[in-house]
């Protein structure tokens, strides 16, 4: 039914463009859904727990750019030589350290007093925390909808039929940058630290490692990839109007995309945040005009993605099975 | 054996629901205590019989039900669901379907109770076996993320149904809870307010009546469970899945056990908040109510039928104290009565005063509402880190203190 919907459409005029478009904004969105997994990648490896706060870090990255870059004009004030775009991307740079100084604030506070307790019990903290970040930034921010400055306007490449924003291509670029930074990361001394700890944390302490250094870490980084997330979900013209309350929700769509990939798998993340975007966007632009699929189906495609993979691979494509032990 | 009542002598000694003559007094009190606080006779707590308290009581006893479902499968089984906000909905879009009135744009049976509560439970426990095998194959936190999977696939569906659910807006109306053996005038109506047995009864108090006799129903049914070999079985996989396989358990049967129970309770508990509220929307079964269940049993204490019910209490109670606890700080603050000083710092009562909470919306502080969320949130953490046992936890510390008061052990 799907595939002779899909045939039908495709030999419509235009179909190549159509189908461009949805590919171009399908890996970016895709770039999106992949650095938040990463984020949420990182901080499980290293730290065995499930941040369900992903999507309420993400956010608060968001609103701190809204908050440096427009309320504040933070460091711009003081630069006003500088052309807009590079005032707008060190407000957004100070967002994002904001952000991972948040991370290492929540994991000293909360994560911190809860290691070698149950994965279940940490993972329900960090949904405590995720109420309390969404809730407290909501109302600081307001309700509506909140612009971040728009550095790239509505500007578009355009190829024949086939446009891409400007900001479509920042993010993949902004994307590529941070997974090759992270590379570098790795294989630096703190990087290697970092994944003694997620292989064995008592070997890893034994070597003299600082656990609790790595675990402060771990969670700067990985807030500060959400916030990097949250931003290019929301800046214009992908959040048409901006950061809202429904910002944090994104990270329960980038959730399949760490499942596909597998829980503790760098690789999967990036390789399980495509898939998403892209079975997203596809599905937005060629199932969209289907009635009977009704309202919101792209909204859930990655979740019955994920239940498809979880049935077949129960650890996700590239997870690490579990061994059990008798 | 007078006097010493932790000496047992056979196994069903040892396994009786109340093996102590204090505990029999304290749960007669407590059964006492109850069924006369709607009729305002009780001491100092008469003000619990009126029609807003009964309200949030009534929503709590429905929330109980639901509780104690997740803290069989969370608790006593160890499979962490976020999905019970979904097991609800199906219960409650069985029971409109099944007892509902049909419309221009919506289906509805129109039959009675006896038949749309029943199935209510069984549909959304035939839904839980069909999740189940899922629940087989992937193990602990992927679970989590399935059952997390289950609320937003249910959301879509529930909006896009309109037929079932209602408009996404508007919602549509349950059945009211009353008895009929079929179509046509109830026997009994628990939903409007008129004198039984020459007591005058506002409709809440009947509704509660009937929500506290399932409430002891289901309580005893999961005692009963846990106490016995199913129980048993599900607490081995909960501790040790490989070692309860070795002795034997049925690793597979038991979750799927424990799905179909912990749904069955869902469902039912679905379909009488639909029946309680009259009318709901779609969004109603969203992962905030499925947190709200995650919180209650956290709180309460997992594993336990009295944490869970204490749990249910503190949970659906703190709204409603945190705002009247607000308005009577507001209202010192204004007065400037002897707590002026806290309530000034506390409270903003104006769009220009500083302060925490806000009683108005567009106050700088959080809402009462934010409040609650924030509050919700502070305390998962502070249980979850200080106190893994929850209140239960505190009652027990509590009580064997006093067990050897004045020697400290």
């Amino acid at each position: 039914m799907i595939a002779a919907l899909v045939i039908a459409q495709a030999v419509t005029p235009n179909a190549i463009d159509k189908f461009g478009n949805a590919l171009a904004s399908g890996i970016a969105l895709g770039a999106i859904y992949a650095i938040l997994a990463l984020g949420f990648v990182i901080i499980f490896k290293a730290t065995q727990v499930v941040n369900f706060a992903h999507g309420g870090i993400a956010a608060f990255g968001a609103y701190m750019v809204v908050y440096f870059a427009t309320v504040l004009n933070v460091p711009g004030r003081w630069l006003s030589f500088l052309p807009f775009g590079v005032q707008w991307t060190l407000s957004a740079i100070l967002a994002i350290l904001v952000t991972a100084l948040l991370g290492v604030i929540i994991e000293r506070i909360v994560i911190r007093p809860m290691i070698g307790k149950a994965l279940f019990a940490v993972a329900m903290i960090t949904l405590g925390v995720d109420l309390i970040i969404r809730t407290i930034t909501v109302d600081y921010m307001g309700n509506q909808s909140r612009g971040l400055g728009d550095p790239w306007g509505a500007g578009v490449f355009v190829f024949g039929g086939i446009r891409i924003a400007h900001t479509q291509v920042v993010t993949v670029l902004v994307a590529m940058i941070a997974v090759g930074l992270l590379a570098w990361f790795f294989r630096t001394r703190t990087g290697t630290a970092m994944r003694a700890t997620a292989f064995d944390q008592e070997a890893a302490m034994a070597q003299g490692i600082s656990v609790g250094k790595v675990f402060a870490i771990a969670w700067g980084i990985g807030a500060a990839l959400a916030a990097i997330g949250g931003i290019f979900s929301s800046v214009f013209p992908r959040g048409a109007a901006g950061v809202t309350p429904f910002t944090a929700l994104i990270a329960f769509r980038a959730f399949p995309a760490v499942i596909i990939g597998g829980l503790d798998s760098i690789s999967g993340a990036i390789v399980g945040g495509m898939l998403v975007g892209l079975a997203e966007v596809f599905a937005a632009s060629y199932l969209g005009s289907v009635s009977w699929l009704g309202t919101g189906f792209a909204g859930i495609v990655a979740w019955l993605l994920m239940m498809a993979v979880l049935l077949i691979k129960p650890y996700g494509i590239f997870g690490t099975e579990e061994v059990r032990r008798v | 054996m007078r006097g010493r009542p932790l000496l047992f002598t056979s196994y069903p000694s040892e396994m009786k629901l109340l093996p102590t003559t204090t505990k029999r007094v304290s749960m007669a009190l407590l059964l006492v205590i109850v069924i006369l606080l709607p009729l305002h006779a009780l001491p100092f707590l008469g003000f619990l019989g009126d029609s807003d308290w009964l309200l949030i009581i009534d929503r709590m006893l429905v929330f109980a039900i639901a509780a104690l479902g997740l803290n069989l499968l969370t608790g006593v089984a160890g499979q962490v669901s976020l999905g019970h906000a979904f097991f609800m909905a199906v219960g409650a879009y069985t029971a409109v379907l099944l007892g509902g009135v049909s419309g221009n744009t919506i289906w509805g049976l129109g039959l009675p109770i006896w038949i749309w509560l029943p199935a209510a439970g069984a549909m959304a426990a035939l839904v839980g076996i069909l999740v189940a095998p899922t629940a087989v194959r992937v193990r602990g936190l992927y679970l989590a993320f399935v059952t997390l999977g289950l609320v937003f696939i249910g959301q879509y569906l529930w909006r896009n149904l309109g037929r079932i659910a209602g408009g996404p807006t508007t919602g549509r109306d349950w059945p009211p809870l009353e008895f009929a053996l079929w179509r046509g005038d109830p026997i009994i109506s628990f939903s409007t307010d008129s004198s039984w047995f020459g007591i005058e009864m506002i409709r809440s108090a009947k509704t509660y009546y009937v929500l506290l006799g399932l409430v002891i129903v289901f309580a005893v049914l999961a005692k009963n469970l846990m106490r016995t070999r199913i129980g048993r079985s599900w607490a081995s996989i909960r501790d040790r899945d490989i070692a309860a396989e070795v002795m034997g358990v049925a690793e597979a049967k038991g979750k799927t056990q424990a799905f179909a129970v912990s749904s069955f309770y869902a469902g039912i508990a679905g379909a009488l908040m639909g029946a309680v509220f009259g009318r709901l929307i779609p969004e109603t079964w969203d992962l905030l109510l499925s947190i709200e269940f995650i919180a209650i049993i956290l709180i309460g204490g997992a594993g336990t039928i009295t944490g869970t019910l204490l749990g249910t209490v503190f949970v659906v109670m703190l709204p409603r104290v945190v705002e009247e606890l607000t308005l009577w700080l507001a209202n010192q603050a204004e007065t400037g009565g002897a707590f002026a000083w806290i309530a000034d710092f506390f409270v903003a009562t104006g769009s220009d005063d500083f302060g925490f909470i806000s009683t108005s919306a567009a106050g700088p502080g959080l809402s009462i509402f934010q409040l609650n969320i924030v509050l919700f949130g502070v305390l998962i953490i502070v249980f979850l880190i200080a106190e893994p046992l929850g209140l239960y936890g505190i009652w027990i510390r509590v009580r064997n203190y006093w067990k050897g008061w004045p020697f400290t052990y």
